[in-house]
């Protein structure tokens, strides 16, 4: 700013960079344990030697390959779901009159607070009732009808201009086609902020999926991960922050290489 | 028919052959789930095991499922019994016994240990193990992985204070003066080094059941439908834990992390410290001096608790399963298989037979801190176990916590357990 | 289209996501209240009604009081802060300072790192003795150890400090996203009329940043009562359920002690909280903000 003083200015790095560094200590740290033996997790020499033996050693000790598998899948199932079943009930409510619609987005609403995480305890009998414990499908079917996905492309397309509709319709294009054709191309900011939304969330999610798996076959890599560290012998920091490491570095690199685009995707969605 | 007498006469032969090693002949498939809680190696020693008994008996088909931690595997067990789908037999707790009665899940071994032979094997398990197993005068446990807590010291520390580093402390007296001894200041007063360490975070009931135990008294009766916290002698014990790190000021104050325990350990910041027998091999791989295991030290008496899992058979099965079940049982706790799974995890092997392998000969002269496990079982009494079981330990480990942090007196505490625990086993009286 | 049409349109496109919101949110929802009047059905005993008794359960347990009261701290401690931060995260990445990326990445990343791995790394940051916390603290003043997570009196202010880290840059992204679409000639006419910083960021930028605070703040609520990832691995929710919280309560009645019926009630309490909450938020903010 141009009044800013350059006190003013060197306050305002230096208190950035070091909210910074105590905001990155956690990863650094894990770095530095995952990269070095067992005996410098606690001491922080300089010169201690690295070593990649943790990383084989989580990778052995555990199915990580398989976890990994489990949670692409699940974020894929999720999210795809949540696009197809947000997009059509988003364009009911954005373009659409009808009884109930009130009423009807008020439920949605209410999924905003009262989220299927809370109810993990009646989840988890309607799972046993379909008999479907311990798979994927249990672990994503709560989350795919979002009323989060909902609200946003709800929000996104009652901005679409009446003229494009309407130059649409008199086309002859059907109300899937109008769909299609006009008011998603347009919405494609809002679909890759709610997807790296959804992504890193779910990705993360640990408490349902925790609950509902109990094997190899279903378990994500989050589940995956606190089974493998939580033993009756001590905790190894050095070999759990290298399965951690492993783990999150799809996120992590993604998010290194899209940031800029992940800000502005926020933005030209209008979630502010 | 056009078999002819002689191959006729050989498929007898080969069903009576396979009748008489395994007693049954038909073909069947098991589902058999267990937990690991010692890391992922010892989830590829069971599938090993299950593989050998499977290549030996062609006629039982066993699908071996690592269902992830103990909590995991009791909870996939449960929702597989009320979908009318559960194993034919699994690793659970010792302690989750009651529940599973309560749940109504269980038979006993002892309809199926016919035989003479069959129940020798039965009665041939350390009976401290068995205390977790029994209950009613019926068996609906076996022994599998068990372990039990011990005392690991730092030899160097202990030549440093001027103690004889071959001599652990035997008594509750001599901990708490060679504690004394142990803890290392440095200029300002702070402490460097802390004398003993008994964890507390998590489940602290295991650790105190060992003061508890050398005190004399049973936190539990054998019905699991009465305990006893409010004893003096249990007062008492707990009075001795919060006096370390209190009026002695041998252990560092506050609760105590399990996990990161044996760190501390390695780091020097404790000259002793309280923890399973699993972490055997943990220690001597990455310890940097000399260390001794010994007993945990006594007072009115030896002491400890009993931990770990064992193998139930569910309900649901049909009879040639369950008898496959019973057998693969028989077989994978016999005196080698069981070596085998010994010397792979460091959980104590629950036989006496088994400690008189070769094999286990072999490990126990290379390592012979092994032995004091076993030596120890002796005076090792049943793991706290009662109805609602996870419950009444949540009330036990919320008072003993509640004292060790000072927020109430160990009386006061364990008087407020008593009367919550009484509350809700009454039904089951 | 006639109207009778564009009504049947609207209810098929509704439809399959109505389906899946009732029967994984408003069902589950309806069944909780219902099961609370049950009791919990046991291998050997069927689930009977019985009233109220769940209620006076909850009445006379003292450990759900305490958790009650640990999540109002909990929400308390953690949602103006993480706001708070987020807001001047997003101010400072927003300006042109000195490696900006570098600390946008830093302010970022523990959104994408699951808080049970990173648990761990706290778990040694707070460990006595040894941990990172206590090094530094004895290396720069020569302190005893602190026991920060196995002291009743300092345990859930460390899990709330985990918590924080966690949320801080997440919400971040939303505020950076809000500033940027603030026109810089709004700015530049207000600093023309001579305004300082402070007043341009109270009276200009703070009243258009007011939707997202609203949004964000939702989410810090949502949160204060979903996130109990960390308590697996920082304390199990001890000592003596110190920093134990409702979610994880729930989590322990239901799925470690069996007792659905008894986690069903306390679910109720926690719809409640939840509903009262929402009411609350949305007097408290102005009645501009809200989205329709």
């Amino acid at each position: 700013m141009i009044h800013a003083s350059a006190i003013d200015r060197f306050l305002n790095t230096f208190g950035s960079w070091a909210l910074a560094l105590l905001w990155g200590l956690p990863l650094a740290f894990a770095i530095w344990t995952a990269i070095h033996p067992a005996e410098f997790e606690a001491n922080f020499e300089l010169l201690a030697p690295l070593t990649t033996v943790n990383f084989v050693k989580a990778w052995e000790a555990a199915p990580f390959a398989r976890y990994f598998l489990n949670t692409f899948i699940l974020v894929t199932l999720i999210l795809a779901c949540q696009f197809f079943l947000g997009t059509l009930a988003a364009f009911a409510f954005a373009r659409f009159q009808f009884p109930g619609r009130g009423i009807l987005f008020g439920l949605v609403l209410l999924q905003l607070l009262v989220m299927p995480d809370i109810l993990i305890v009646e989840n988890y009998q309607t799972m046993r009732f379909f008999n479907l414990v311990d798979t994927i499908p249990a672990i994503a079917l709560p989350y795919i009808a979002s009323g989060f996905g909902i609200f946003l492309l709800r929000q996104t397309f009652m901005t679409v201009p009446k003229e494009l509709d309407e130059a649409a319709r008199l086309e002859g294009a059907s109300t899937l086609g109008l769909l299609w054709r006009v008011y998603v191309p347009l919405a494609k900011p809002t679909y890759l902020a709610y997807g790296l939304v959804s992504v890193s969330h779910h990705w993360n999610n640990f408490l349902w999926p925790l609950i509902i798996t109990n094997s190899v076959e279903t378990r994500p890599v989050t589940v995956g991960l606190s089974v493998f560290a939580s033993t009756d012998s001590g905790t190894e920091w050095s070999v759990i922050n290298a399965a951690t490491l492993m783990t999150s570095a799809p996120l992590l690199i993604g998010f290194l290489l899209f940031q800029r685009q992940f800000v502005q995707s926020f933005m030209r969605a209008g979630i502010k | 028919m056009f078999i002819s007498p002689i191959k006729r006469t050989l498929g007898a032969a080969a069903i009576a052959m396979c009748a008489s090693t395994a007693a049954f002949a038909e073909d069947v498939e098991l589902q058999f789930y267990f937990p690991v809680a010692v890391g992922g190696a010892a989830a590829d020693t069971i599938q090993a095991l299950t593989d050998e008994y499977v290549a030996n008996n062609p006629s039982v088909k066993i699908d071996a499922v690592y269902a992830g931690s103990y909590q995991d595997t009791v909870a996939k067990v449960l929702t597989a019994a009320r979908g009318g789908d559960a194993p034919q037999l699994s690793v659970i707790l010792s302690v989750d016994m009651f529940t599973l009665l309560d749940e109504d899940l269980i038979l006993p071994f002892d309809d199926f240990a016919t035989t003479a032979e069959d129940k020798e094997w039965l009665n041939g398990f350390y009976p401290s193990f068995m205390e977790n197993s029994r209950t009613g005068g019926k068996t609906y446990g076996i022994p599998f992985q068990r372990s039990t807590p011990v005392l690991y010291w730092n030899k160097e520390a202990f030549k440093e204070a001027g103690l004889d580093p071959n001599t652990p402390p035997a008594t509750w007296e001599e901990m708490v003066s060679m504690g004394k001894k142990l803890v290392k200041k440095n200029a300002s007063g702070e402490v460097e080094r802390w004398g003993v360490r008994i964890p507390s975070s998590g489940f602290p009931y295991w650790l105190f059941q060992g003061l508890s135990t050398q005190n004399d008294v049973i936190l539990a009766n054998n019905d699991g439908n009465k305990t006893n916290f409010d004893d003096p002698k249990v007062v008492e014990a707990l009075q001795y834990l919060v006096d370390l790190s209190g009026k002695y000021g041998v252990m560092a104050p506050g609760i105590i992390e399990w996990g990161s325990t044996p760190k501390a350990f390695f780091e020097g910041q404790t000259a002793m410290m309280w923890t399973t027998t699993g972490n055997l091999t943990n220690v001597r791989k990455n310890a940097p001096f000399d260390f001794g295991v010994g007993m945990l030290p006594a007072n009115k008496r030896r002491g400890a608790p009993t931990g770990g899992g064992n193998f139930y058979m569910f309900k649901g099965s049909t009879d040639a399963e369950l008898k496959a079940a019973f057998d693969f049982i028989k077989w994978i706790t016999g005196p080698e298989q069981s070596a085998k799974w010994t010397i792979a995890t460091g959980y104590v092997a629950p036989r006496p037979a088994t400690w008189e392998t070769d094999a286990m000969k072999a490990y126990t002269a290379d390592f012979p801190p092994a032995l004091v496990a076993r030596d120890q079982l002796e005076y090792a009494v049943a793991e706290l176990s009662t109805y609602e079981n996870q419950r009444i330990t949540r009330i036990f480990n919320d008072a003993l916590e509640a004292a060790i942090t000072g927020k109430k007196t160990p009386e006061e505490a364990l008087k407020e357990a008593q009367q919550k625990a009484d509350a809700i086993l009454k039904a089951y009286r | 289209m006639t109207r009778r049409i564009e009504w049947v349109h609207a209810w098929l496109l509704l439809l399959p996501a109505m389906v899946f919101l009732f029967t994984f949110t408003h069902l589950p929802a309806v069944r909780t209240i219902i099961d609370s009047f049950f009791s919990t059905a046991r291998g050997r005993r069927k689930s009977v009604f019985v009233g109220l008794e769940n209620y006076q359960q909850l009445i006379d347990d003292p450990t759900f009081w305490k958790v009650l009261a640990n999540n109002l701290w909990f929400a308390l401690g953690t949602i103006p802060t993480s706001i708070a931060i987020a807001l001047v995260m997003a101010l400072w990445v927003n300006e042109k300072l000195a490696g900006r990326s570098f600390i946008r990445m830093a302010y970022f990343t523990p959104t994408v790192l699951p808080l049970i791995a990173v648990a761990n790394i706290w778990l040694f940051f707070y460990t006595p003795g040894f941990g990172l916390f206590d090094q530094i603290a004895t290396g720069l003043f020569d302190t005893g150890q602190h026991n920060f997570l196995g002291n009743p009196d300092t345990a859930l202010a460390a899990v709330m400090v985990v918590t924080v880290w966690k949320e801080a840059g997440f919400f971040m992204i939303f505020y950076l996203a809000a500033l940027q679409t603030i026109p810089p000639s709004l700015l530049e006419a207000a600093r023309v009329e001579g305004a300082g910083r402070w007043t341009i960021f109270w009276r200009v930028v703070f009243p258009l940043l007011m939707p997202t605070t609203l949004f964000v703040s939702v989410n810090a609520v949502i949160n204060s009562f979903r996130l109990v990832d960390h308590l697996f691995i920082l304390t199990g929710g001890g000592p003596n359920n110190a920093s134990s919280l409702l979610l994880f309560y729930i989590y322990e009645t239901a799925f470690r002690f069996w007792d659905t019926a008894y986690a069903a009630t306390l679910t109720v309490v926690l719809l409640v909280m939840l509903s009262l909450l929402a009411i609350g938020q949305f007097f408290l903010f102005d009645r501009k903000v809200h989205y329709k």
